[in-house]
């Protein structure tokens, strides 16, 4: 409270404002909860249509809209678990869903490494064009990888060539998760790094100093005393990483493929769609196979994540 | 509320002394750093597929691949890390100093140069090649980018959604963000929900409205897409939402609103936040309307924070892809997206040229944010 607060005594004698839609406002009156609530459900809406629908048997999904189920919610001739079982067994949503994250902890926990590293460099060491480096970094992070895709394909199907000498080697890497996991570590790195450095490199110079002064190298620094106060930072863009690889559809599609040995969840979902556009009881429940980790991890951990995502954007 | 990250401080000089190079030839000094810049990234690779290979062939099952890729790269990484900097530790103390920190940044960069930095300057390079993306065609590739029917409406379709996508979702967010901001109970499960969203996969997130939009003609079935389900119960006829052109377009936009506007949501209401409360008290006392403080106050105390979330939601809208693709048939439907027409003639209709010069239109329509960003971030830094 500053002293230009009133007391609120003196509020009260004043004369009293208009018990407006304003005033409601400010103070959180209705006007504020019916229009909460109002955009609340329809955000919620889709999401219910397509949980209610993956749990009904598929003759009463054709014939019926989801909010019918409403007035039926007890009646056991609504619900089914059908739906799930033939998506993880026929429909191999189980094989896919194993493959999503064979995809997806390795490429979060790749540039999660090599971007701490970097980003300990780039704060608490001196090299000759550590700036330039980093503002190419910062360039780098708005590069679509549309302009990335072409050569990288290229390059892991037929290696490169400068004036007929092999200056990468062919290695076949296309539709394997080596050729996946790299792609992802490469994507992700930008964002890593700049994140890492601006939270590595805001931790009080005084705990680096006295380290140094007590004779500690520089890696003992970084292991001992940077990584566990930045678990923060790692915890939230680990987060990002891993929802943004999860729910990748382009780069599965182009370094991985869409066999049905191979395919992460996005693309068996998007398949799905393209070949039984019709059958809403199995796309549901697929749909929501392929949301329930995602949901799960951002539920336990949104703190972090919402951290991550304020840090560096809020100027305060 | 104080924003968790500050500006780094000026990075201390450590004391250097023994360490300094004092004579060193310069060309073995820069030996040394691109050797030990490179180690790490080569040696990594090499181990992740040797071990692969070796899975690959005994047909093993994704969990131990996921379990060597998990255990070669962390742990892998980190012993390399901690590897090459003991062998730096044997080089002689005058250019200890000197080689180190490329040890540390070194993997990081060699991978993004030949990842992001060669592929950049090679899309280029094919831009200008033909549908092997061999040779050299001048301008052709460019030339289809700008007369082709379907691409000139892609590049229609791409500025609605970077138009309308950005603004509305900021807008909802904002909105949102301000009201939640007087709920005495329930504003954190209710931001909860509409930032939801945001960890579904578009492709989820496509299916789930395509549901909403769903149409079947009248006598072939009941409709049970939300919309068309109103249409029903009003006694009206449904609609093939999804075809009907150019409105379709509008349809789809709204799948990415629905995802996006938790994003601003959350990141203004943190801006929100962190306005002092002296002076909007102030200006209620001096007889400031609601209205008037938000318009007068809020706003323009936000004004970066908005900034920063148009633009990130603008460079996303421009990137668009899975959605379009999902729903299909872009051309039938009118529905093209420059991302997705890059796909379309690079993946499926083979032609490289094409689809690098498509890509490096998107490429040139991101670069003023490129600048801006490196902008904003050199002044940040001069702050320091």
């Amino acid at each position: 409270m500053t002293l230009t607060a009133p007391l609120p005594e003196e509020v009260e004698a004043e004369a009293p404002p208009p018990r407006g839609v304003a005033e409601e406002v400010r103070g959180g009156g209705w006007f504020v909860r019916i229009t909460i609530l109002v955009i609340v459900a329809l955000w919620l809406i889709p999401t219910v249509g397509v949980l209610v629908t993956s749990f009904r048997p598929e003759a009463v999904v054709n014939e019926t809209g989801w909010w019918t189920a409403i007035g039926h919610v007890f009646d056991s001739g609504q619900w089914t678990l059908q739906n799930y079982r033939d998506a993880l067994d026929t429909g191999g949503f189980e094989n896919a869903f194993l493959n999503s994250l064979a995809v997806t902890i390795p490429a979060t926990v790749m540039p999660i490494t090599i971007a701490a590293f970097a980003a300990y460099a780039f704060s608490w060491m001196e090299f000759r064009g550590r700036y330039v480096m980093f503002v190419a970094v910062v360039g780098l992070l708005v590069v679509p990888l549309q302009m990335a895709l072409i050569p990288i394909l290229k390059l892991y199907s037929g290696g490169a060539r400068l004036g007929g000498v092999p200056v990468f080697p062919d290695l076949e890497l296309n539709g394997t998760f080596l050729g996946i996991w790299l792609a992802h570590t490469a994507f992700g790195l930008p964002l890593a790094v700049y994140l890492l450095r601006n939270f590595i490199g805001s931790l009080p110079s005084s705990i680096i100093e006295s380290a140094r002064v007590d004779g500690a190298d520089h890696f003992t620094i970084f292991w001992r005393l940077v990584v566990p106060l930045s678990v923060p930072a790692l915890a939230a863009f680990a987060i990002f990483q891993f929802l943004w690889v999860w729910n990748d559809l382009l780069v599965a599609r182009i370094f991985l493929g869409a066999t049905q040995e191979n395919r992460v969840l996005t693309i068996a979902l998007q398949t799905l769609a393209g070949a039984r556009a019709q059958d809403w009881h199995l796309l549901t429940s697929a749909a929501f196979i392929s949301m329930i980790l995602p949901l799960a991890v951002f539920f336990g951990l949104q703190r972090y994540f919402i951290r991550g995502l304020t840090a560096g954007a809020v100027k305060g | 509320m104080t924003t968790t990250v500050e500006e780094p401080p000026a990075a201390p000089e450590p004391p250097e002394a023994p360490e300094r190079p004092r004579t060193s030839s310069t060309l073995g000094l820069t030996i040394m750093r691109v050797v030990s810049a490179a180690a790490i990234p080569i040696v990594l690779f090499a181990l992740l597929w040797l071990t692969f290979d070796f899975l690959r062939d005994a047909d093993a099952n994704r969990f131990a691949l996921a379990g060597v890729a998990i255990v070669v790269g962390v742990g892998g990484v980190f012993l390399l890390f901690w590897g090459t900097n003991r062998v730096v530790d044997l080089l002689p103390d005058s250019i200890r100093g000197a080689v180190r920190p490329y040890v540390f940044v070194g993997p990081a960069l060699v991978i993004l140069a030949v990842f992001l930095v060669y592929p950049v300057i090679s899309t280029i390079i094919i831009s200008f090649g033909d549908r092997e993306g061999e040779g050299f065609v001048g301008l052709d590739n460019y030339d289809f980018v700008f007369s082709d029917e379907s691409m000139l409406r892609s590049i229609r379709n791409t500025l609605g959604w970077i138009v309308i996508v950005p603004l509305v979702a900021t807008s909802i967010g904002l909105a949102f963000a301000t009201l939640a901001d007087r709920l005495r109970r329930g504003e954190a499960v209710a931001k909860s929900l509409i930032f939801m969203p945001m960890a579904i996969s578009f492709v989820g997130a496509t299916v789930t409205w395509t549901l909403i939009y769903s149409f079947r003609p009248e006598g072939f079935g009941t409709n049970i897409g939300l919309l068309n389900g109103i249409k029903s119960g009003l006694g009206l006829s449904p609609t093939a939402w999804l075809q009907e052109t150019p409105w379709n377009n509008l349809l789809l936009m709204v799948i990415m609103i629905w995802i996006q506007t938790g994003f601003a949501m959350v990141v203004l209401s943190a801006a929100i936040k962190a306005i002092p409360d002296e002076i909007i008290e102030a200006a209620r006392i001096d007889g400031a309307s609601e209205l008037q403080v938000f318009r007068r106050i809020i706003v323009p105390s936000i004004a970066p924070t908005i900034a920063v979330v148009v633009t990130y939601m603008v460079i996303n809208a421009m990137k668009v892809f899975d959605i379009v693709f999902v729903i299909g048939n872009a051309e039938t439907n009118e529905t093209e997206v420059i991302a997705e027409r890059m796909i379309e003639w690079f993946f499926i209709s083979n032609h490289d040229g094409r689809g690098a010069a498509i890509a490096v239109v998107l490429f040139l329509a991101v670069i003023p944010v490129m600048v801006w960003n490196v902008r904003r971030f050199r002044e940040q830094e001069a702050l320091r």
